[in-house]
């Protein structure tokens, strides 16, 4: 089992998808299918992309089995009110910089859980958020 | 269609990359990178007037290989290093998104939708 972790900066958009970037290297090394890869940091690339967007800062857990990636988000930020409003596409509360940097299109969240197997959200408006996310190897 | 042969029709300008070889199947024009990262297919051109570190990064984690900038944006140099980093294709061209993507579709290159 392989197990990375990284510490995402808030509002920092020079830096976001470092993380991501570093994974999918990883995933590449571990000659784990493509297509796979794609759909898991991509995934993965939204949420990183959603900590700078909407929290302050965050870490990024991800642990990599033989059969399947668990990606464990969690950030301290406003938390989210309506996680079933969330899930919507187009729904969106990015900021005009956000928009300004090509995202904020509200479609995040449906694709994180389109690339994915399991998507679970836990939050607490005011404190924070936690996502995780599983992708299994062997099925496809 | 060849990547070579699509410079060529936009007057583009390559900043970063090997495009010897390059084959592009669709393309694809967006300013909205989490819209780019809902498309499934790989080997497209993306033709955006988004250029910041996130364009690339989002070409990065989608498989393009090939990034047009339209209206001569231009790619800063952090773009450059971490698309050459990735072995991804930056090219800069003058003309419009509309007219990038009118000159390609009807030259026969495919579009993704
Ligand atoms: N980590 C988070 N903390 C607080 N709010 C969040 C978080 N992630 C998502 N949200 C809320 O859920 C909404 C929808 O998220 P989603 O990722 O689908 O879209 P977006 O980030 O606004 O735009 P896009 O992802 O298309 O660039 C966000 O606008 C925001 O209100
Ligand atoms: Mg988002």
């Amino acid at each position: 089992m392989v197990k990375l972790r990284y510490e995402i900066e808030g509002g920092n958009f020079d830096l976001a998808g470092g993380a991501s970037s570093q994974v999918k290297k990883v995933l590449k090394q571990l000659n784990i299918d493509p297509v796979l890869i794609k759909k898991i940091v991509v995934a993965m690339y939204e949420g990183e992309v959603n900590i700078v967007a909407h929290a302050y800062k965050g870490q990024i857990e991800v642990q990599i089995f033989p059969d399947r990636v668990e990606m464990k988000l969690t950030d301290e930020g406003p938390g989210i009110p309506d996680v079933e409003a969330a899930m919507k596409e187009g729904f969106s509360t990015a900021s005009q910089r956000v928009r300004e940097m090509g995202f904020g299109a509200g479609m995040g969240l449906p694709n994180m859980k389109k690339n994915t197997d399991e998507l679970r959200i836990e939050t607490e408006v005011g404190k924070g958020t936690t996502l995780i996310m599983t992708k299994y190897l062997a099925y496809e | 269609m060849e990547l070579t042969k699509i410079i060529g029709l936009i007057n583009g300008r390559v900043v970063s990359g090997d495009i010897k070889g390059k084959y592009i199947e669709k393309g694809f024009c967006s300013d909205l990178m989490s819209d780019v990262l809902t498309i499934d297919t790989d080997t497209i051109l993306l033709i955006t007037g988004m250029a910041n570190m996130q364009t690339v990064r989002t070409a990065e984690m989608a498989d393009i290989h090939a990034i047009i900038l339209v209206r001569n944006k231009k790619a800063t140099p952090e773009m450059i290093a971490l698309a050459s980093e990735s072995g991804i294709v930056i090219v800069e061209t003058p003309f419009s998104a509309y007219k990038t993507c009118g000159v390609l579709y009807l030259e026969g290159l495919k579009p993704v939708y």
